[in-house]
């Protein structure tokens, strides 16, 4: 009928769905030049219009809250009600950030509570939530580096070392930071070849990008001696928090001889992600490196909270006012409802879920790297090659039985890679049925192709030619008529 | 997997073919197929240098973004415009399709390169 077009579309006009509330003000005329010539334009609809047409549009959609979504290297959880409830409370909602500060005491002590958990959590000494999100936390982290290298006068360190396996936001949040990337190359389990960082180590050197576990989902076994050998240099560790999630209250990238790190709320945390955000990507340092974090930075002298937005060493101001203070509260809500006790069985649950996938799958997919796993795996692809079966297919025909696929073709260590990634939210019933479509497409790869091969068929759109629309993209829905 | 006998290679799957003094660099059989269908080629300009080993274009298939190294060094004489529009003729001949067109500066530095032999091992 209509309503999963534009909701300018469906609009009539004169038809109205509100009332607004009552003025709390007198009436005022405004001068002439402040004045619309015309109206602006908005979509004229009932109440139920408007229902109608969100409730058809999110049919099209899919998310965590609609099916399972094994995104590998995303952490895609549920994100509790809890959260949302929390930060919903008007007297978060409804405040604003040029309040006098005392009376918002109650955020900002929430926000510094915040930062000293991420640092319990993390062994990283302070905390600063300012960044946006995980690459805006990379490049704070990175303004941090140089900013340390030149405090000490040292400004011949131009090159920062990244995994050939490391996420791409990693060499372009260096590139970005005016740093040259230098690669240095896997182990076969996608770990850092310890022999290849020792050659690429030097005086240039301002530091390293890891995830740990890596990409591949194994836990980086040399990282005491990457951290010794990167220290010696002069060099300073970055840990990329995009893999936090499996080790949570197990082992901490402080102890682990990390300098900074950011982590993503939206992924370990189950704040929104993606669509659904904003993000928030917090980036904690160690005491030495404290002085060098983005300002304004929250201070409690004797029981009151202040700011401070003058500090000498800080590299600077770099999101509007405090960051996503929203996105903090919920990650607040989510920590203080797990508690201390339960943190670590997020982490125990994602890997136990990770490796049961696994292991039910290997027969029948390819799976480069044996072993225990953390949060997450990829396959090369079906095992039998022989089909001409894809990764791309696979993933296509997932969507028919309403799974969302993992990602695909990365990372770049193997031709087909399918990367799995399951998380703790997901019960042993919904993990089962995912295994046993998993099969069913296998099966189905040997029997009939080109079943595989055209799908998906059961959604809103068949299967798409990516090609065309990367190369003549239609941007503007009304090119679309 | 079409590999030209006539023509040196890098191990990172670009190939250069070399006439009159001027050397033709383009992306091998190997190369288009691994990356799939090509949507975009970021193209330098003509009268930029490029340097041996260095990349001097990018370019963004439906499965991930590259880098395209310079087998030789010189100045680049003419870039191949046709590709700014149809990126896909790379898909469809990656040895007819040359990408940048370069006065060689230095010939002892083909010396380096790969056969084509050497290149399909390279592969393996």
């Amino acid at each position: 009928m209509g309503y999963d077009k534009l909701i300018f579309d469906i609009s009539q006009e004169g038809r109205k769905g509100y009332t607004l509330p009552h003025s709390e003000f007198s009436r005022k005329s405004l001068d002439d030049v402040y004045l619309r010539d015309d109206c602006p334009g908005l979509p004229e609809v009932s109440e139920l219009d408007v229902v109608r047409h969100f409730t058809n549009v999110s049919f099209k959609n899919f998310g965590i809250e609609k099916g399972f979504y094994p995104l590998g290297s995303c952490t895609m959880k549920y994100n509790p009600k809890i959260n949302q409830d929390i930060a919903n409370m008007p007297g978060f909602s409804q405040i604003h950030p040029y309040q006098p500060l005392d009376t918002v005491q109650g955020i900002l002590k929430i926000y510094d509570e915040t930062q000293r958990m991420l640092s319990e959590i993390s062994g990283l000494h302070t905390y600063s939530l300012n960044p946006y999100a995980g690459a805006h936390g990379e490049l704070v982290g990175l303004m941090i580096i140089k900013a340390y290298h030149e405090s000490r006068n040292d400004f011949n360190r131009t090159k920062i070392i990244v995994p050939d396996a490391a996420h791409g936001t990693n060499p372009a949040s260096a590139t970005v930071c005016g740093f040259q990337s230098v690669e240095v190359k896997s182990n076969r389990d996608g770990s850092v070849s310890v022999e290849d960082l020792k050659s690429v180590l030097g005086d240039d050197i301002a530091g390293i990008m890891l995830t740990n576990p890596n990409t591949l989902g194994m836990f980086e076994k040399d990282i005491l001696e990457i951290a010794k050998l990167v220290h010696e240099a002069g060099g300073l560790l970055y840990y990329d928090g995009a893999n936090l999630n499996p080790i949570l209250g197990k082992v901490r990238p402080g102890d682990m001889g990390f300098d900074i790190m950011h982590i993503n709320l939206h992924k370990t945390f189950s704040t929104p992600h993606g669509g659904g955000g904003p993000g928030s990507g917090p980036v904690g340092v160690t005491k030495a490196l404290a002085p060098f974090l983005p300002q304004p930075v929250i201070r409690k002298v004797n029981d009151t909270y202040t700011i401070d937005d003058h500090v000498i060493d800080s590299l600077g101001q770099i999101s509007h006012f405090y960051g996503n203070i929203g996105v903090a509260i919920k990650a607040y809500a989510y920590i203080l409802s797990n508690g201390k006790e339960h943190l670590p069985e997020i982490a125990a649950f994602s890997v136990l879920n990770a490796n049961y996938i696994k292991e039910s799958l290997k027969d029948l997919y390819l799976l480069p790297v044996e072993g225990v796993c953390k949060h997450e795996f990829v396959f090369d692809g079906l095992k039998d090659k022989s089909t001409g079966v894809t990764t791309l297919d696979v993933a296509k025909r997932l969507l028919d039985y309403d799974v969302h696929p993992p990602t695909i073709y990365f990372p770049l260590l193997y031709k087909e890679s399918l990367m799995i990634e399951p998380v703790e939210t997901e019960s042993k019933q919904t993990i089962d049925q995912f295994i046993a479509i998993m099969r069913t497409i296998a099966q189905e790869a040997k029997d009939t192709p080109e079943l595989v091969k055209n799908a998906p068929y059961n959604t809103v759109v068949k299967r798409l030619d990516e090609a065309l629309a990367a190369r003549k993209p239609i941007v503007k829905y009304k090119d679309l008529e | 997997m079409k590999v030209p006998k006539d023509l040196y290679y890098l191990e990172t799957h670009e190939w250069v073919k070399v006439e009159d003094g001027f050397a033709y660099i383009g992306i091998t059989d190997h190369a288009q197929h691994s990356l799939g269908e090509i949507v975009f080629i970021e193209l330098p300009e003509e009268n930029d240098t490029v340097t041996k080993g260095t990349e001097f274009a990018a370019i963004e298939s439906v499965k991930a973004a590259s880098d395209i190294n310079a087998p030789v060094s010189g100045v680049i004489v003419m870039v191949n415009e046709d590709l700014e529009d149809s990126p896909e003729l790379l898909n469809e001949d990656p040895y007819e399709n040359w990408i940048i067109k370069v006065e060689l500066e230095d010939e002892s530095e083909l010396s380096s390169l790969l056969s084509a032999d050497e290149y399909i091992d390279a592969c393996e």
